[in-house]
């Protein structure tokens, strides 16, 4: 942590920067990649998520970033209200996620169109968060950068091609993580970019032989 | 990058350059996040002003938590204040009323500055708010001294924790009145080595303090400590500004504070096993709010 305004902020509604304002990241970052208004959500909470969740307002933090507020807008305290005025009906669970750090939600959401995504994310301290899968695929990363995910099928040249073209758009890739089923199975690369991935270039990247879908992601 | 790592460094690094500790931190901010020194003033007026309006908020009447452990008690004592019935004072007693409230609207999901946590958000806004007004310090004055609270933050982070799952209350509690008590020192035109010896003294006062927290919520005993947080920068910064200085230098203060933290049991970490969450009270208050 080295920098400034992670010590003298975030700026957030409280009363947790772990169980409120990480939460309301969390759910921000499932509509995001959802990339559609959200018609359900089933959320499952695990540890002092569960144990604590009404007390911290963290139910109302995730539903918040589902409607895609921001971890300081005050309408947080009135989402559960707003969901279900907006027609966005949710579950949330109590639920033993396992060996998972103790601030978990398994978020499943469909959207209107009837799109669905889930993300197994954790809310570290401080605001922040790290995502460990999006659709029950590993997938790691904090969305404090732009993240681009590609799903592939596992063949060489796939990884080389994609950074190329993204090298030729003058975009840095900060981080890059890979992970594939089993060789020659299904896989994915996890980047973590310094500029925009343009809507333009996703298309590029999805266009590519043996790519299979891809989710793009602005910091968060 | 920020390079500095130690409190000693910024004091040498501003005793050099003939600055402020304020001064070093956002110099090597700007490095850091490729921002203008323009840019990140704005970002911390900003902050500034967000710290501001969790005071006034936190002293309209009404507020309780949902989960009706607090609320109104910077009320309580701004009346007591206002009849003059305190025994530390007007100056003392606004910083308290000021840590309360802003904690307040921290419980009641109020907007508020982590600084450097949301637990121990009050302490901060309250030493800072306190000196400008009865100092009759420029806005811009106390915008400057979050950079040096900051700094003093960000070495604290590196050295040691900030967090209280890591070192319980000393790290949350205990940081940001170290960083207050620096803040308010070069607010008040204090030197960067006093600065640092307040934070030495403010951070030594409560080393061992435990993370404990009823029903793991950010309310009992998190609302008070916050009031005994500024009261801590207080007398921290009096003693350095008079010239005493810390027989331990602030850097040992938070690497011992750091390796304290990692001594204590996981139970006074806020896990709400031990301390106050495991009174009979406490206890008795958890079961009524824990979700079922």
């Amino acid at each position: 942590m080295t920098n400034i305004f992670d010590i003298i902020g975030p700026i957030m509604v409280g009363p947790s920067s772990s169980h409120t304002a990480g939460a309301v990241r969390l759910g921000r970052i499932a509509r995001a990649l959802l990339g559609e208004f959200p018609v359900n959500a089933h959320i499952q909470l695990h540890g002092s998520f569960a144990r604590t969740y009404k007390g911290h307002g963290t139910d109302k933090a995730i539903i918040a970033g589902l409607l895609g507020f921001a971890p300081d807008d005050l309408r947080i305290r009135e989402s559960l209200k707003i969901a279900k005025s907006e027609a966005l009906d949710f579950v949330f669970e109590p639920v033993d996620l396992g060996d998972v750090h103790p601030n978990t939600a398994l978020i499943n959401i469909h959207g209107i169109s009837g799109r669905h995504l889930s993300i197994l994310g954790s809310s570290v301290g401080g605001g922040k968060v790290q995502i460990h899968k999006v659709n029950d695929l590993p997938a790691e990363f904090t969305a404090e950068y732009d993240t681009l995910i590609v799903y592939h099928m596992d063949t060489p040249g796939v990884i080389a091609t994609v950074t190329s073209l993204l090298a030729r758009h003058d975009i840095n890739i900060g981080q890059m993580k890979v992970y594939r089923s089993h060789r020659g199975g299904r896989s994915v690369i996890v980047l973590e970019t310094d500029e925009e991935v343009r809507e333009e270039l996703c298309q590029q990247v999805k266009a590519l032989p043996n790519v299979t879908g891809i989710m793009s992601l602005r910091a968060v | 990058m920020i390079t500095y790592q130690s409190v000693k460094e910024l004091v040498e690094l501003a005793d050099a350059q003939d600055k402020r500790i304020a001064d070093i931190v956002i110099a090597q901010q700007v490095t850091e996040q490729h921002a203008s020194v323009d840019e990140l003033y704005q970002h911390m007026a900003d902050t500034f002003h967000v710290m501001q309006e969790s005071v006034e908020w936190g002293l309209q009447p009404g507020h309780r938590s949902p989960s009706g452990l607090s609320g109104g008690d910077a009320l309580k004592l701004l009346a007591a204040l206002n009849e003059g019935e305190t025994i530390g004072g007007t100056i003392l007693g606004m910083a308290i009323v000021r840590a309360l409230a802003v904690t307040e609207v921290n419980a009641t999901m109020g907007r508020i500055v982590a600084a450097p946590t949301a637990g121990s958000c009050g302490i901060l806004p309250a030493a800072i708010l306190t000196v400008m007004e009865t100092k009759g310090i420029p806005e811009h004055e106390a915008i400057m001294a979050l950079f040096t609270a900051g700094g003093i933050g960000v070495v604290i982070a590196k050295q040691a924790t900030i967090s209280g799952a890591q070192g319980g209350c000393q790290a949350e509690c205990g940081s940001a009145a170290a960083m207050a008590a620096a803040a308010i020192v070069e607010m008040v035109h204090g030197t960067p080595q006093q600065a640092s010896h307040a934070c030495a003294f403010a951070l030594k006062n409560v080393l061992g303090l435990v993370c404990d927290p009823v029903a793991g919520l950010v309310e009992v005993p998190c609302i008070k400590r916050n009031a005994m947080g500024v009261a801590n920068a207080f007398v921290a910064a009096d003693m350095a500004l008079a010239g005493i200085e810390s027989a331990i230098p602030a850097d040992e203060v938070i690497k011992t504070m750091g390796s304290i933290g990692m001594q204590m049991p996981a139970s006074l970490r806020e896990t709400s096993e031990g301390g106050l969450a495991a009174t009979p009270t406490g206890k008795r208050l958890a079961k009524k709010l824990v979700n079922p």
